[in-house]
């Protein structure tokens, strides 16, 4: 197991590097960069800005540049766009934020989605189960887009019981739209995947004989169901979890709550280079971690997959 | 007082394209300590008929009739009631090792769940018994074994954990559907011989429901054929392989190869069971037999006692089957 969690770390290290290259060619084909505007500067002005940040040098020796600065220093570069700003210090002021709401939104996709789920699953075809398909398809057909006006609608502008907008150090009023806005349409996911994958389980072979040795309704879903049932659930939770806790642009623009989700959008458009990598390169060892995290979590519950 | 008693037993299904009745009109008794064989072919009933006693059937499933186990209805009854007769009067095995026992919990936590929930035990008192029940079905190293994963069992060894799982609270009444069907022929005997002797050690009634005729007369006293959901024939197993007076059991011995026979090519019935969509309107098996008259395809025939113990569905005389 360890010796797996190693290898895996190691091979990161590779795929990290790629994902650098890549980005770094992509985000540079574009047309355009950080300083072109509509208004154009001076030819003189504009190449010396450029040579201050390194942009006239080759791709490659760009490239080089960065890799070793990460590598070495931890450093991700000066903000393109805010002069006075690095990198570090925008996602370290943004991750927090979204890490915050992300976790919460999260654990509440999960509870509910699996609650709604079991429900519905053990209840098949009857008002319980359309229900709870109900809820999850309503809550998946409302894009968060369209949820968040409606939230601070209802919340803010009719009844005034949270605030609208603002962040605030996390306190609870300033979390609960975001939640709800960030959590539905994952919590309905999450619900489809938990009832079609119990359905499934219940019809097995192995659950028949749990039912033919006399076993409780409950302890037939807690000892013999759950865990196998909950393997599709877990493999879609560790990529919707980065999702979750990088952030969402809606989220971040209709709540105002400074986190990396709008700043990584922000830096796109605005060719805001060192900004995209940081954030990107942050989203990737995530996405690394999580997917290595899924696959422990896998062999712990499955006893046939060997690390 | 018959152990069990099943009578006039209906099951069928309810599907997209229609009812499909599964079994019907099926009546039989079974003694203390006896064994019954269920046989007949795939879609003839026999499993169904076996979940059907259990209260396994699928949710689209309905059963009618009445199931009396030492004299109480078991039919139908809630699924609590049930509860009280699983695994402590009535034990099952399973066809299918390889899938009926869970893959993701250990052997030793499947087995004493059982003595847990039904005779109160604590956990470490439940897995002592447990050890004990593998090494009475002779299982290799028990203590060391029960900590493992169904995976880590050869076939013929998750069988037997199988048994021993439905044998702990010794149930009165084990019914075993196929329990040889998915291992090897070896493997077959030994669990057969295993089966036979935990029953005169431990005194229960067996079902047995199989398509094997030849795991039947080694350690049956009774028969029944099934055929389309349907009894063809019953009787004592010895007659019923000596005399058989169905023309499908006739059929079903015929096509059992034989060493040492002149004939090459091994015989067999031809064509299909029915459809139960759509089943045929006289007697079941009148698609496929050889005397079938056009009495036999417009009328159902009756089960009618002939002999002693015996019985059959047929609207020919014996004599007329040459």
């Amino acid at each position: 197991m360890l010796a797996f969690i190693l290898k895996r770390l190691f091979y990161a290290i590779p795929t990290i590097l790629i994902l650098i290259v890549f980005s770094f060619l992509l985000m540079h084909s574009a047309p355009g960069g950080p300083f072109s505007s509509d208004r154009p500067l001076p030819p003189e002005v504009l190449a010396n800005i450029e040579a201050k940040y390194h942009l006239n040098d080759p791709l490659i020796k760009q490239i080089w540049t960065y890799v070793t600065g990460v590598v070495t220093q931890f450093d991700f570069g000066p903000s393109f766009q805010y002069k006075d700003r690095t990198v570090n210090e925008i996602i370290g002021q943004g991750f927090p934020v979204t890490l915050t709401y992300g976790t919460i939104s999260f654990l509440v996709a999960v509870f509910f989605g699996c609650a709604l789920g079991i429900t519905a699953a053990l209840n098949q075809n009857s008002w319980l189960d359309y229900l709870a398909v109900g809820i999850s398809i309503g809550a998946q057909v409302l894009p968060n887009f369209v949820m968040a006006p409606i939230l601070v609608l209802v919340f803010t502008l009719w009844l005034g019981w949270l605030p609208g907008g603002g962040w605030n150090g996390g306190q609870w009023q300033y979390l609960i739209m975001p939640v709800i806005a960030l959590s539905t349409s994952f919590m309905a996911s999450i619900a489809r995947i938990m009832r079609s994958s119990l359905l499934e389980v219940m019809h097995s072979n192995y659950i028949r004989t749990a039912r033919a040795k006399g076993l409780t309704k409950r302890e037939i879903l807690f000892n013999h169901a759950l865990k196998p049932a909950l393997l599709p659930v877990i493999s879609y939770l560790g990529p919707t979890f980065v999702i979750m806790i990088t952030g969402s642009v809606v989220v971040d623009l209709y709540f105002t709550t400074g986190g990396i989700g709008q700043a990584f959008v922000n830096s796109a458009l605005n060719r805001d280079y060192s900004v995209m990598m940081g954030i990107t390169i942050l989203i990737g060892c995530l996405t690394i971690l999580f997917n290595l995290i899924v696959d422990v979590l896998y062999a712990w519950i499955d006893p046939k997959i060997k690390l | 007082m018959s152990l069990l008693e099943v009578k006039n037993l209906e099951v069928s299904f309810h599907t997209p394209d229609g009812n499909v009745g599964a079994v019907q009109d099926v009546s039989f008794s079974l003694e203390q300590g006896k064994t019954l064989a269920i046989v007949g072919e795939s879609g003839s009933g026999k499993s169904q008929t076996a979940f059907s006693i259990m209260g396994l059937l699928a949710k689209n499933g309905t059963s009618k009739g009445s199931v009396k186990f030492d004299g109480t209805e078991i039919l139908n009854v809630s699924e609590k009631e049930l509860n009280t007769y699983r695994a402590t009067q009535i034990g099952m095995i399973f066809q299918d090792p390889m899938t009926s026992l869970n893959p993701f919990v250990r052997v030793s936590d499947q087995m004493a769940e059982v003595l847990v929930r039904h005779k109160g035990m604590s956990k470490s008192d439940a897995i002592k018994d447990c050890i004990k029940m593998l090494d009475a079905v002779k299982i290799p190293d028990a203590k060391r074994r029960i900590r493992m994963y169904p995976h880590e069992f050869s076939g013929g060894m998750r069988q037997r954990v199988m048994i021993a799982m439905a044998l702990l609270c010794h149930p009165r009444l084990i019914i075993a559907d196929e329990p040889t069907t998915a291992l090897d022929v070896t493997v077959q005997a030994q669990i057969m011989d295993l089966m036979g002797q935990l029953q005169s050690d431990f005194g229960m009634g067996i079902i047995l429901i199989t398509h094997d005729l030849g795991v039947v007369a080694g350690s049956c006293e009774d028969t029944l054929v099934l055929y389309g959901g349907r009894v063809m024939e019953t009787g004592p197993t010895q007659q019923l392989f000596s005399e058989p007076t169905h023309p499908y059991t006739r059929g079903l011995l015929r096509a059992v190869p034989r060493l040492g026979t002149k004939h090459a090519q091994l015989a067999t019935i031809p064509g299909n069971p029915p459809n139960m969509l759509q089943p045929p309107v006289g007697c079941a098996f009148s698609p496929r037999c050889d005397f079938a008259t056009d009495r036999c395809k417009t009328f159902k025939p009756i089960l009618t006692k002939f002999a002693q113990d015996r019985s059959r569905a047929c609207h020919l005389q014996q004599e007329e089957l040459v």
